[in-house]
C-alpha cells in the first residue's frame, strides 16, 4: 500500500510543523508584551505617547528607572517589597519546616490533632471583614507586622514539606536520638539539611507570594506611605492610567501624578516599576523549575 | 489523601493512663514546645474571627462590642436575596469563574498533550520554561499587560486584528460588559496555562508506553493515540481536578475583576468578593458584608464536602 506508507510519513511532517506554530504562538504572546514593556520603560515618556514603541525604544533612556529609584516614594516602596520578602520567607520557611518536621513524627501524641487543626484552613476562611476586625483588635493595622504575620504558615506548604520529611530514612532520626539528640537538634542539625530541594520550592512560593501581593497594603496599611510596596505603587499607577472606560490611552493620566515631570510620564513609570518588579522573579525562577515542578506533583497529584 | 494527612497510626488505649500521658508528654515536650505557639497562632488567626460571623446576624453599630449589638435573626440574608445587585453579582461570580474553569482546563490539557508531542527535549524545555513566566507575575504587572495591549491606542490586540483585516475600527475592549468575561477568561489562561499543564504532563509522563507500542502496531496514528491512549490515561486526574475545582465555583478571583473593572463594566465585572469590600470597608456596612462572605464560605465548604463524596463514590480517594 504505496499511499498508506506516503500518508504515513507525511503526516507526521505535517503535524510537527502546526504543532510548532502552535508553541511558536504560546511563547510569542507570553513574551512579547514582556518585550513590549522593557522596550517603553526604555524609552523617553513623552516620546512613547505618540505611540509605535513594539520591540525596540526609539529614543534610549534612563529617566525613567532613575524616576523610580531616585525620586520619589518608589524607591522606599521596593525596600518595603525587600524587606517583607526576606523576612516572610526566611520566618515562613523555617516555621514550617520545624511545624512539619514535628508533624512527621508518628510518636507524637498531638500529631492528628494538630494536623487536623491546619489542613482544615485550607477549605474554609473567615472572610474580609471578620480578619479585618482581628487585624484591627491585634493593633496590627499601619505596621510591618501586617505584611509578616496573616499569612505565615500555609497548610499546603506544610504537607509539601512533611510528605518530603517522610521519604527520608527513619533511622537518621532513631540513630541521632541515641546519640542523645533532642527533636529540635534534629530537626536543626540532620533533618533540614536533607530538606533543600523541598525547602527551596517552598520558598520560592512565599518569596513570590511576598513579592507579589498588594491586597494588605491596600487593605491594612493604606494609610501609612512609609509601608507602601512596590505592587501596591504599581496598583495605583495603573488605575491612574486608566481612563474611566478601562482604556489605558498613551497620554492617560499624565500631569496627574507631581512626582512625574518632564520627559516622565506614568505609562512610562508603569513600564520602569514592572519590570522592577519581574526582573528578581524572573532571575530565579528558571533555576528552581526542577523544583517546583516535583514540588507541585507532590502536593496535588500524589497524596 | 485522608490516610496521610491525618495520619494511620491507631492510638494506643492500653496507654491512656494519666501517668503514661504526662510521662509521654515530658518525653516528647520538644515537640510540644516546637508546635504549640504555632497551633495558637493558627487559631488565632484562622478560627477566631470566625466568631466574627455572629455579625451577620446583626445590625452592627461601631463602637459597641458584639454582645451589645442588635439582633436582627436572618434578616441580612433575606436583604441579600431580594436584593438585586447581590443576585448579579452571583450571577457574575458563577458565570466567571465556569468560563476560567472550562477554558483552563481546556487550554491546559491540550497545551499538555501538544507539548508532549514535541520530541526535542531543548526546545520543550525552553518553551515549558517560558510557559511557566505569567503565573509568578502578580495581577497587578498581569492586569496592566491586559490593558495595554487592549488599548485603542497601540494596543497591540487592536493592531493585530485590524491588519489581518478582522475589524476595521479598534474596539474598546475593557469599556463594553459583553467582552469582560471573556477577558478575564482569557488574562487567566495567559497567565496559568503553563502552571496548570505541569500537573497533566506530570500524568501523560506516567502511562504505560507499552499502549502506545500496541496502538502503533495496530496502526493507529497519532491522533488516535492522543484520543485513546493520553486521554483516557489522564482521566482520572482531569476528573479529580475538575471535582476540587466545583468547590471553588464561588471564588472567581478578585484581584483581576477589581483591577480590570471600571465604571463602564461593573454590572459585569463585580464579584461575592468585591461586594463585600465594597459594602464592608467602602460603605462600612459590615453586617451585610459579613453576611455575603458567610454565605460565600459556607456554599463552598458544602460543595467540597459534596465533592469528595463524589470522588470516593468514584474510587479515588486523595481529596481533603
Amino acid at each position: 500500500m504505496p499511499t498508506a506508507k506516503r500518508q504515513l510519513q507525511a503526516e507526521p511532517l505535517i503535524f510537527h510543523t502546526v504543532n510548532y506554530l502552535i508553541m511558536l504562538f504560546v511563547v510569542v504572546v507570553t513574551v512579547y508584551p514582556f518585550l513590549n514593556t522593557l522596550a517603553v520603560s526604555f524609552n523617553e515618556g513623552t516620546d512613547t505617547t505618540r505611540g509605535g514603541i513594539y520591540l525596540w525604544p526609539r529614543y534610549w533612556t534612563l529617566q525613567n528607572y532613575e524616576a523610580v529609584f531616585i525620586t520619589g516614594h518608589i524607591g522606599h516602596a521596593f525596600w518595603i517589597s525587600v524587606a517583607r520578602t526576606v523576612i516572610g520567607t526566611v520566618l515562613g520557611v523555617f516555621l514550617t519546616s520545624m511545624l512539619a518536621y514535628v508533624l512527621s513524627r508518628p510518636e507524637f501524641m498531638f500529631r492528628k490533632f494538630i494536623t487536623t487543626v491546619f489542613v482544615l484552613t485550607m477549605y474554609f476562611s473567615a472572610g474580609l471583614i471578620p480578619t479585618y476586625f482581628l487585624i484591627k483588635d491585634l493593633h496590627l493595622l499601619n505596621t510591618f507586622l501586617v505584611y509578616i504575620l496573616p499569612g505565615l504558615i500555609s497548610a499546603f506548604n506544610l504537607i509539601v514539606i512533611r510528605t518530603y520529611i517522610r521519604t527520608l530514612p527513619e533511622s537518621l532520626v532513631e540513630s541521632a536520638k541515641i546519640d542523645g539528640a533532642g527533636d529540635f537538634r534534629i530537626y536543626l542539625s540532620v533533618i533540614l539539611p536533607l530538606c533543600t530541594p523541598v525547602l527551596a520550592t517552598v520558598a520560592l512560593f512565599i518569596a513570590v507570594g511576598q513579592w507579589n501581593s498588594w491586597f494588605d497594603t491596600f487593605l491594612y496599611a493604606s494609610s501609612k506611605q512609609d509601608l507602601s510596596t512596590l505592587q501596591y505603587e504599581l496598583m495605583k499607577l495603573l488605575s491612574s492610567t486608566m481612563n474611566s472606560n478601562g482604556n489605558p490611552g498613551l497620554a492617560a493620566g499624565v500631569n496627574h501624578d507631581p512626582s512625574t515631570t518632564g520627559m516622565v510620564t506614568p505609562l512610562s513609570i508603569r513600564a520602569a516599576i514592572t519590570i522592577v518588579a519581574a526582573v528578581p522573579i524572573l532571575v530565579v525562577y528558571p533555576f528552581l523549575q526542577k523544583y517546583f515542578v516535583a514540588g507541585m506533583q507532590l502536593g496535588s497529584v500524589k497524596e | 489523601m485522608q490516610d496521610t494527612v491525618l495520619g494511620s497510626d491507631a492510638p494506643r488505649r492500653t496507654e491512656r493512663r494519666t501517668g503514661t500521658i504526662r510521662k509521654r508528654m515530658w518525653s516528647q515536650r520538644q515537640l510540644i514546645w516546637m508546635s504549640f505557639p504555632l497551633l495558637i497562632y493558627i487559631v488565632l488567626f484562622a478560627y477566631v474571627p470566625i466568631w466574627g460571623w455572629l455579625m451577620a446576624f446583626q445590625q452592627y453599630r461601631p463602637g459597641f462590642s458584639v454582645f451589645n449589638q442588635q439582633w436582627v435573626g436572618w434578616d441580612q440574608f433575606h436583604f441579600l436575596f431580594s436584593d438585586e445587585g447581590f443576585l448579579q453579582v452571583l450571577r457574575n461570580t458563577v458565570a466567571m469563574s465556569l468560563i476560567n474553569m472550562v477554558l483552563g482546563f481546556v487550554t491546559a490539557i491540550g497545551f499538555a498533550i501538544l507539548l508532549n508531542e514535541i520530541r526535542k527535549s531543548l526546545a520543550k524545555r525552553f518553551i515549558q520554561t517560558i510557559s511557566y513566566l505569567p503565573h509568578f507575575l502578580s495581577w497587578v504587572i498581569v492586569t496592566g499587560i491586559v490593558a495595554t495591549s487592549l488599548s485603542t491606542e497601540d494596543g497591540i490586540v487592536n493592531i493585530v486584528l485590524m491588519k489581518l483585516h478582522l475589524i476595521d475600527s479598534p474596539i474598546l475592549w475593557l469599556g463594553e460588559g459583553k467582552y469582560f468575561w471573556g477577558i478575564v477568561g482569557a488574562s487567566h489562561v495567559w497567565k496559568e496555562v503553563g502552571w496548570n499543564a505541569i500537573i497533566y504532563l506530570a500524568a501523560i509522563a506516567s502511562v504505560d508506553p507499552s499502549l502506545y507500542e500496541a496502538a502503533e502496531i495496530d496502526g493507529a496514528n497519532r491522533y488516535r493515540k492522543m484520543l485513546h491512549i493520553t486521554l483516557p490515561g489522564i482521566k482520572p486526574v482531569i476528573i479529580i481536578l475538575l471535582i476540587m475545582n466545583l468547590g471553588h465555583i464561588l471564588d472567581a478571583g478578585f484581584e483581576v475583576q477589581y483591577l480590570l473593572g471600571n465604571g463602564q463594566v461593573v454590572d459585569w465585572s463585580q464579584t461575592i468578593d468585591i461586594f463585600v469590600l465594597k459594602y464592608g470597608l467602602k460603605v462600612g456596612n459590615y453586617s451585610l458584608a459579613t453576611a455575603a462572605g458567610m454565605f460565600k464560605t459556607v456554599v463552598s465548604i458544602v460543595l467540597l464536602f459534596l465533592a469528595n463524596s463524589i470522588a470516593k463514590r468514584l474510587g479515588e480517594e486523595r481529596l481533603i
